[in-house]
């Protein structure tokens, strides 16, 4: 599999530091998703030859954790959080509003390949929701009749490229709390 | 607080004691006492996952002062029981003295209805096509201890069904419980983890990785140990309801480890063989392979018809020919591997009425380590024993063949063996008198003067030596084709024939009784209480003797200790 | 009674220009008591600590001086420490903050800990949401190895261990601790039968390992800091410590506050730190520590006999004073201390609903009551707020919970059945009259947000 020197390094150095190889499957799974985007047959494969395991048992832990992806996604991945705390203050609004404005569904990939939202349980943020992390980034306090507007504005800069981390309008910093 | 004997301990099921042996995993324990506690995931062969929950109890210990150590008695001066506030599950628990359990209480009997209603929400209800109805522990357990009726009213999951997971295997995932029973039959027994759950929660599906395969040569004791009609024999499926078969113990002749097996037949046709547990020898395992050799019965080579000089004929026939050949000249004996004690010990009779030299054949090829061993017969050790023979046979006919050159013999009695497999050329049978009794037709059987069919495993009884000198039984499971003989009556009537003798059909328990007299290994041993598990025999005598065996499940060669023994240290 | 914050764990959480760097830690006073501990024998820390009467932070309340007592040092085999930084039962967001403020709080928590028990590695596994609090523990990890606070002979001591942060990837069963090990050695979060397999005797790798939250390993800095028995003082008999109360739903200003145990009552929380209820609202309903925990309803009281002082006390919700001891009276738990509040817009049906789906959603899958009641609670709950409920169904919810608590591997049966227990009892009258009058078309919450 053709991943970067700098992955590769990175691989080598991990799998060490675990007293026992298997251990290594969680981090190798996030490590080439980051680079690849989604964990592909090839990739589980090079995971388990690479940590001396069947193919099964890696994929066997894919398929268990939610944030691992088995297929592409779209260019900003937008994560509500649904459960009781944010749906109280509005999520499930929250969530139906991103749907609209950015012409995707939860759990789907938009036509144009920009977003991919996820209606995703608790992110432990319950007292500033409702929560929506975007890629690495979280926001708080996007409520339906409130920020979410802000947001969906942002959404669509960050999927022409920019860089909207330096705009932290919020009461914390999004950057420093995703 | 051990009991007299030490290895047994007392324990309390249900307000009756019982002696259990110490340590004994509580489900095993309480069947040992005939209390019947119900489970799905454990096994007793396996790891145990504690997963099906199917098994919970009440558990309880005598209660004791945490200051001092004393028992707390209650008013009548009995120990107190100190009952865990929860159920627990029996498969994680171990017998311990003094340990109490309810497997009648309200408490128990309401966690197996709720485990069995939760089994149930999302299990399809296509029994009438299921061909585990009738084996199915869902089935029995629902009927014996679930509540009768169902307050599920929500869409059931989708899951895949009919997958292929191998050649041999089909798997319906909507009837699949969970148990794990197979994943870790796959990754602790078969040590080839193809088998795993993905998704999660009740959408959690078995498969194998996408594109391998379950096709390991032991893949079909996952179906054996399915409690549900999950994994299915592919081979087995919609052929019959298993409460038409009647199943008979028997040995498996693919090797000499001797695999107990069951083998489950309905009016005289056989549609499948499982293993039968023997903790001695094949736990409750066996190998694909073995499983198919029943198809033997049914060969298209299977020979039907006595025939003398290339013509059918009677049995009577067939034995005054074979008679008449074998006093025409020097006679040669063939025995096989594949003859049971009952039958090697005939033949040497025979072979002591009418003297011959006896040549014998095995059959060596590879072992898996496991089950299936180097020798490819069954009882070769039977025929030490019986003391048909004293040395380990070549793995050829070579000294036949020579014999047979030289003119020193001329005709060859042959118990279903191929003399041209052996080594034995067409040209040089040719001019043999030979006698071939065997259930298939091969190389040889055209160069016969008299052919005497016989009958396979299936259809007759008698008993095999394996690798570890255990005596084992088999049973007649169908019925052999018309007119076959069981070779002991066949050798009885040709012993009699020489001898003048009015002929007698010598019966397996009457031939034990002349080997318990003569044979140091089995003296006392009579036919019928010969145990379902087999009994060990001392093989101390053959230790010399270079066997192929290598190691295997159950089995460590003696050879190799001695040579461990004596390697520079 | 007046309610004061007592900031312990959460000295410099949002604190003017303190930042998650080591010189600010140093600054701060970081670090010192680490030298002290490696002066000390393992063994009288772990004293401290029991004397220190310090219950587990996760949800359980388990003492962790006994905790750490149950390990088997005599195995031979090595020892693990092993933070679970797993936060993500709902309601719950208080360890995000130690994690992303003030992670070397949590490290000198670790190495003091770790020397404790005579852990040569530790780990901290983080939710795999925590992106960035995994590279900031990251960070400070090295920073701490650079000045020898971690690592190889540790500050001259000759004692060594390495930290390594673990990153999960969703899954919540993974805070259960025996999940949490399997994801460790890189597999399904299936949490272990126990017996046998006890975290202290048969932990990661099948060696004795100690897991522990990461407020409770951070508290443990400040219990050697100040000793077991001085530590004890603070709180009340039975829970020594402080809480941080972590609110959530509907009251003016949702936030966390840590308060000494026993100190205030809810109702002061509620009202006079989180500014009471929405304007024109009422408080309708609580969960008080985490969503699995046993739900509190406005109206109803809780006679009591306490143990600490013998008296017998009959309190309304809001009179309940703010200490496991007194939560646990009144049928419930502290759990997290994330409280999840509801006021009169709510559907209890609804709220009822979005939990069992989370439940469901987190089951992991290996036993059946849960695997199976979590999913049919789920279809009920689910089906029965979109009008199509029975009257049935309001006593077979609680039914089928009822056979799922106590009969499963771990815990997850606990948290799948406790809200359901406990709602249905007391809003039951609400989940009949919406039945009867969703049947006429009617929308039973026009003023509340939408839950399912």
């Amino acid at each position: 599999m053709d991943l970067k020197p700098e992955t590769l390094e990175k691989i080598d150095k991990l799998i060490p530091r675990y007293p026992q190889k298997r251990s290594a499957t969680l981090p190798l799974l996030h490590i080439i998703q980051e680079e690849k985007g989604y964990l592909s047959k090839e990739s589980v494969e090079w995971i388990a030859e690479k940590l001396e395991i069947q193919p099964i048992q890696v994929w066997e832990v894919v398929t268990f954790y939610p944030m691992y992806r088995r297929e592409p996604i779209g260019k900003v991945h937008v994560k509500v959080c649904r459960t009781l705390s944010c749906a109280l203050v509005g999520a499930y609004k929250t969530c139906e509003k991103l749907e609209q404005a950015l012409n995707c569904k939860r759990g789907e990939t938009s036509e144009d390949g920009k977003f991919t939202i996820e209606f995703v349980e608790c992110i432990a943020d319950c007292g500033y929701g409702p929560v929506v992390q975007v890629d690495d980034k979280l926001y708080e306090k996007v409520t339906p009749d409130g920020k979410a507007d802000e947001l969906i504005e942002k959404l669509k800069r960050i999927a022409e490229g920019e860089d909207v981390d330096s705009d932290t309008s919020g009461e914390r910093s999004p950057a420093f709390m995703g | 607080m051990a009991d007299n004997e030490t290895n047994l301990v007392t324990i309390n099921i249900d307000g009756n004691e019982h002696k259990v042996p110490d340590g004994m995993n509580l489900v095993d324990a309480c069947s040992v006492a005939g209390v019947e506690v119900p489970h799905y995931c454990y096994h007793p062969k396996l790891s145990v996952a504690g997963n099906c929950r199917m098994c919970l109890v009440e558990m309880g210990m005598p209660m004791r002062d945490r200051a001092t150590g004393e028992p707390v008695l209650d008013d009548d001066g009995v120990q107190k029981i100190g009952w865990m506030p929860k159920p627990a599950i029996a498969c994680a628990s171990k017998a311990m003295p003094g340990l109490h359990i309810k497997t009648e209480s309200d408490l128990t009997k309401n966690c197996r209805e709720g485990v069995m209603e939760f089994l149930l929400v999302n299990h399809p209800l296509d029994c009438p096509i299921c061909d585990q109805a009738g084996e199915c522990r869902l089935q029995e357990f629902a009927t014996d201890y679930g509540r009768g009726f169902s307050r599920f009213v929500e869409e059931k999951n989708a899951k895949p069904k009919r997958t292929k997971l191998g050649p041999r295997v089909t798997l319906d995932d909507e009837r699949c419980i969970l148990c794990s029973r197979c994943v870790r039959f796959c990754d602790e027994i078969d040590e080839n983890p193809v088998l795993g759950f993905t998704e999660r929660g009740s959408h959690s599906t078995l498969t194998t990785y996408p594109g391998k395969q379950l096709d390991s040569n032991y893949s079909l004791n996952t179906v054996d140990i399915c409690p549900v009609g999950a994994l299915t024999s592919t081979d087995f499926r919609f052929k019959m309801r298993v409460w038409f078969l009647k199943p008979t113990p028997s040995i498996c002749t693919e090797s000499s480890a001797g695999v107990n097996t069951e083998v489950w037949s309905r009016e005289g046709k056989i549609y499948r063989v499982t293993p039968r547990r023997n903790d001695a020898v094949n736990d409750t395992w066996m190998a694909d392979s073995g499983r198919a050799l029943y198809h033997q019965v049914e060969d298209e080579a299977r020979m039907l018809n006595y025939r003398v000089d290339g013509n059918k004929a009677s049995l009577g026939e067939a034995i005054g020919r074979t008679r008449e050949l074998m006093g025409l000249g020097k006679v040669a004996y063939v025995g096989s591997g594949q003859m049971s004690v009952e039958e090697q010990w005939m033949l040497r009779k025979l072979a002591e009425t009418e003297p011959g030299s006896i040549h014998f054949r095995y059959h060596t090829g590879d072992g898996d380590g496991r089950l299936i061993s180097k020798d490819k017969t069954p009882n070769l050790r039977g025929a030490f024993v019986t003391s048909l023979i004293k040395e380990l046979p070549a793995d050829n006919l070579h000294a036949l063949h020579d014999q047979l050159e030289s003119g020193e013999v001329t005709t060859v009695v042959a118990f279903g063996e191929d003399l041209v497999a052996g080594g034995i050329s067409s040209e040089l049978l040719k001019k043999v008198n030979l006698i071939y009794i065997g259930t298939n037709r091969n190389g040889s059987t055209d160069h016969a003067k008299v052919l005497i069919p016989s009958l396979t495993v299936f259809e007759r009884s008698g008993s095999f030596i394996n690798q570890q000198f255990r005596l084992q039984k088999f049973a007649q499971c169908v019925p052999g084709p018309a007119g076959i003989l069981p070779t002991t009556t066949l050798l009885g009537r040709l012993i009699a024939e020489f001898k003048g003798e009015t002929p007698t059909a010598p019966s397996n328990p009457q031939i034990w009784r002349e080997i318990s007299g003569a044979v140091t290994e089995c003296a006392n041993i009579e036919f019928a209480k010969i145990p379902a598990t087999g009994l060990e025999l001392d093989g101390s005598a053959y230790t010399s003797i270079p066997f192929v065996e290598e190691k295997g499940w159950h089995f460590e060669p003696v050879a190799e200790l001695v040579g461990a023994d004596s390697s520079p240290s | 009674m007046a309610i004061k914050e007592r900031r312990i764990i959460y000295k410099h959480v949002d604190e003017d220009g303190y930042s998650n760097d080591i010189d600010c830690y140093l600054k701060n006073g970081g670090y010192e008591v680490l030298k002290k501990a490696v002066q000390a024998k393992p063994e009288d820390l772990r004293q401290e600590v029991l004397n220190s009467g310090l219950r587990g932070r996760g949800g359980a309340g388990f003492p962790t001086g006994m905790k750490w007592k149950f390990l088997d040092f005599k195995s031979g085999k090595p020892i693990y420490l092993v933070c679970n930084a797993d936060e993500s039962e709902p309601g719950t967001y208080k360890d995000r903050q130690l994690i992303y403020q003030d992670p070397h709080q949590l490290i000198e928590g670790m190495m003091i800990s770790a020397f404790a028990i005579g852990a040569k590695q530790a780990f901290i596994y983080v939710r795999g949401e925590f992106v960035n609090g995994a590279r900031i523990l990251e960070a400070a990890i090295e920073e701490a190895r650079a000045k020898n606070f971690l690592g190889e002979d540790i500050l001259g001591s000759g004692y060594s261990c390495d930290l390594l942060v673990h990153r999960g990837a969703g899954a919540y069963i993974c805070g259960e601790e025996t999940g949490l090990i399997e994801s460790l050695e890189g597999k399904r979060g299936y949490p272990r039968i126990k017996p046998p397999y006890f975290p202290a005797a048969l932990g990661l790798y099948m060696c004795p390992t100690i897991v522990n939250n990461v407020e409770t390993l951070c508290q443990v800095k400040h219990v050697i800091d100040m000793g077991g028995e001085e530590f004890a003082k603070i709180g009340i008999k039975g829970d020594s410590g402080t809480h941080i109360w972590g609110v959530s739903g509907h009251v003016k200003n949702p936030g966390y506050y840590e308060i000494e145990a026993g100190s205030a009552t809810f109702g002061d929380l509620l009202h006079d730190l989180c500014g009471g209820p929405l304007d024109g609202r009422q408080f309708k309903a609580l969960i008080p520590g985490g969503s699995s925990t046993k739900i509190l309803r406005w109206g109803e009281t809780f006679k009591v006999k306490h143990p600490n002082d013998g008296e017998e006390y009959e309190w309304t919700v809001e009179d309940i004073p703010l200490d496991a001891v007194s939560i646990g009276l009144c049928g419930t738990f502290l759990g997290t201390g994330g409280s999840i509040v509801m006021d009169d817009s709510t559907d209890m049906l609804e709220a009822l609903a979005n939990l069992n789906a989370f439940y469901a959603h987190e089951s992991c899958g290996q036993c059946t009551p849960c695997r199976e009641g979590s999913l049919w609670l789920n279809k009920v709950s689910t089906r029965m707020t979109s009008g199509l409920g029975r009257e049935e169904d309001v006593p077979l919810l609680k039914d089928i919970a009822d056979q799922v608590a106590g009969r499963t591997i771990c815990a997850h049966g606990e948290a799948v059945a406790w809200p359901v227990q406990s709602a249905v009892p007391k809003f039951q009258d609400e989940y009949l009259d919406k039945i009867k009058k969703q049947a006429n078309g009617d929308r039973y919450n026009p003023e509340g947000f939408p839950l399912i």
